[in-house]
């Protein structure tokens, strides 16, 4: 390894960090300002042009801030939580391709993503469950008792959907036939994972809901229940922290879900072929992946704004009961599609989505059934 | 169809919100667009003036006497007609409203035997010192109308004997 590559890293990592920063002040102004218009307000508009300088006076309030550190609090966790959670959902988003074609740049040929390893998803997997740490110590060492159960709920739900979070991933592995994301983003030139798992990726939104702790299930910062959830006691710069590790997270699970269901970097499918095409402008590659975030961002901003919180433990049933048993079929049926497509006619594959459907209407009818029955009993 | 019916349900509120966002905010922006008050409004009080500029007020105090805050302080002074400031004897020296007390129920208004205190439309009474909440009598009277003299006037005598004019009976 020489220098220059070392460099090389060292400045992608920052760009890529500071993109996601800058993202993290953005979204917030994005989302109030969905959110207003969603319920016929304009939303913060006084700071700059059309509140453009909003995330800029909220970062200066929040340095500003006195921060407090409860007396009776773990001083080196309640310091330490923050930065736990705020590092892995920086650093996941390493392994999603902006764009696949290197250029030049001052005569070294630089590719446009950080790191190709060739486990990619798995360490998705990985540094996403990391971030649960950060959140169960921050409501641990705050020696506060809402805090403490903000921390606990968090960490029971993001394990449990974290399972089913995997398992939506290996459909599109096997799709794919490969764990690296650039694989996989190129095995969707001719259709979408969303065309071929349309179920399997609409347990990945709802899992990856459930796992950025977002509404409607943001049961670790119930508001009316717990206060704040686990950043009750956090204030100023540390609470900025957890703050911004909750949106960089969903930037992040947008740009994941992004590659591995809906063609990443890869142009829209009415633009193949034509000169919009990745292949032949390589450049509009990360503009197209960010427009698939922002779309997928306005999805759980809109979701929050329709939906009511969901009960805990219709929560924890949900995704036990109904969301991993589900997503297990789907594999297995996404096994069986690829098998049929290998040994009998490759047109087979569209077994899968069809198989899916059936099982996806399957669950919502058993959940029907038996919310009904539960209500007849009531009566 | 019940198996989809649920679906369906999830798709409404999603179809409900997302119609929300293409219908007109409904927000006013207040300090650049302001929204005219009703006509009943109750909001900081006006000291009202004839149309010769004379002065309604009498200084009798019944305003001060009704008020249920307790926010009006009224003492009167002899009207003479080389100084005159309202007709009859006497005239409001000085007429003075603690806009911190008062809880603008309008009880002053009803309570003024010459329609002089009149609850108007301004509702941007903000101050940043308490003593600034009290309004004295040069904030609260109506400044003088086009063509006539300011108070205090100079008048012919024997003119101006009758302190509460000659009114029709309220209608609103």
């Amino acid at each position: 390894m020489d220098l220059a590559l070392l460099l090389e890293w060292i400045i992608k990592g920052f760009v890529l960090t500071l993109i996601l920063l800058g993202g993290f002040a953005y979204l917030t102004l994005y989302e109030r300002r969905a959110l207003a218009r969603i319920q016929a307000r304009i939303g913060p508009n006084r700071a700059g042009p059309f509140g453009l300088l909003q995330p800029i006076a909220d970062a200066v309030k929040l340095i500003f801030k006195e921060e407090l550190t409860p007396a009776l609090a773990d001083k080196l966790l309640f310091l330490l939580a923050p930065v736990l959670t705020v590092v892995p959902a920086v650093v996941i988003t390493a392994v999603v391709p902006w764009g696949v074609k290197p250029f030049t740049l001052f005569g070294r040929t630089i590719t446009p993503y950080i790191a190709d390893i060739n486990v990619g998803v798995l360490y998705i997997m990985a540094v996403a469950s990391i971030a649960v740490y950060g959140i169960v110590l921050a409501g641990w060492s705050s020696n506060n008792k809402y805090a403490m159960m903000g921390g606990l709920r968090s960490s029971a739900q993001m394990i449990s959907y974290e399972l089913t979070l995997g398992l939506s991933f290996v459909s599109a592995i096997l799709l794919a036939n490969s764990m690296r994301m650039i694989d996989i983003v190129e095995a969707q030139k001719t259709a979408w994972f969303v065309l071929l798992q349309p179920i399997g990726t609409g347990i990945f939104l709802i899992a990856t809901l459930a796992e950025v702790n977002r509404a409607p299930f943001d049961m670790p910062e119930a508001e009316q229940e717990l206060t704040a959830g686990y950043h009750t006691e956090y204030s100023g710069m540390k609470f900025a922290l957890l703050f911004m590790a909750e949106y960089t997270k969903m930037i992040a699970i947008s740009a994941i879900g992004a590659t591995l269901f809906f063609g990443g970097y890869r142009e829209f499918w009415f633009l193949s072929n034509t000169i919009f095409s990745v292949d032949k402008t390589p450049w509009l590659g990360p503009f197209y992946i960010f427009l698939k975030i922002v779309i997928l961002l306005f999805g759980m901003i809109w979701v929050r704004a329709t939906y009511p919180r969901i009960r805990y433990d219709r929560l924890m049933a949900f995704g036990w009961k109904l969301l991993l048993p589900v997503s297990l079929a789907l594999v297995f049926i996404t096994a069986v599609g690829i098998i049929l497509k290998d040994q009998v006619n490759p047109n087979l594959i569209w077994v899968i989505p069809a198989l899916s459907i059936l099982v996806g209407l399957f669950a919502v009818g058993m959940i029907d059934h038996v919310l009904r029955r539960k209500d007849n009993a009531r009566r | 169809m019940r198996v989809v019916e649920p679906l369906i349900e999830l798709a409404r509120g999603l179809a409900t919100t997302f119609k929300m966002m293409l219908e007109k905010p409904v927000t006013v922006q207040y300090p650049e667009q302001k929204k005219p008050v009703k006509p009943r409004f109750r909001g900081r009080h006006v000291l009202k003036r004839y149309d010769n500029g004379l002065e309604k007020c009498i200084g009798c105090a019944l305003c001060a006497a009704a008020c249920p805050a307790d926010a009006i302080f009224v003492e009167s002074a002899e009207n003479t007609d080389e100084v005159r400031y309202s007709p009859g004897e006497r005239y409001a020296s000085t007429y003075e409203i603690n806009m911190l007390r008062c809880i603008f129920c309008g009880f002053c208004e009803d309570a003024c035997p010459t329609e002089a205190v009149v609850l108007g439309d301004n509702y941007e009474l903000s101050f940043t010192a308490r003593e600034d909440a009290i309004y004295p009598k040069e904030m609260l009277i109506e400044p003088v109308h086009a063509g006539t003299l300011p108070t205090p006037q100079k008048v012919k005598p024997g003119v101006y004997t009758r302190s509460v004019p000659q009114m029709k009976d309220p209608q609103d």
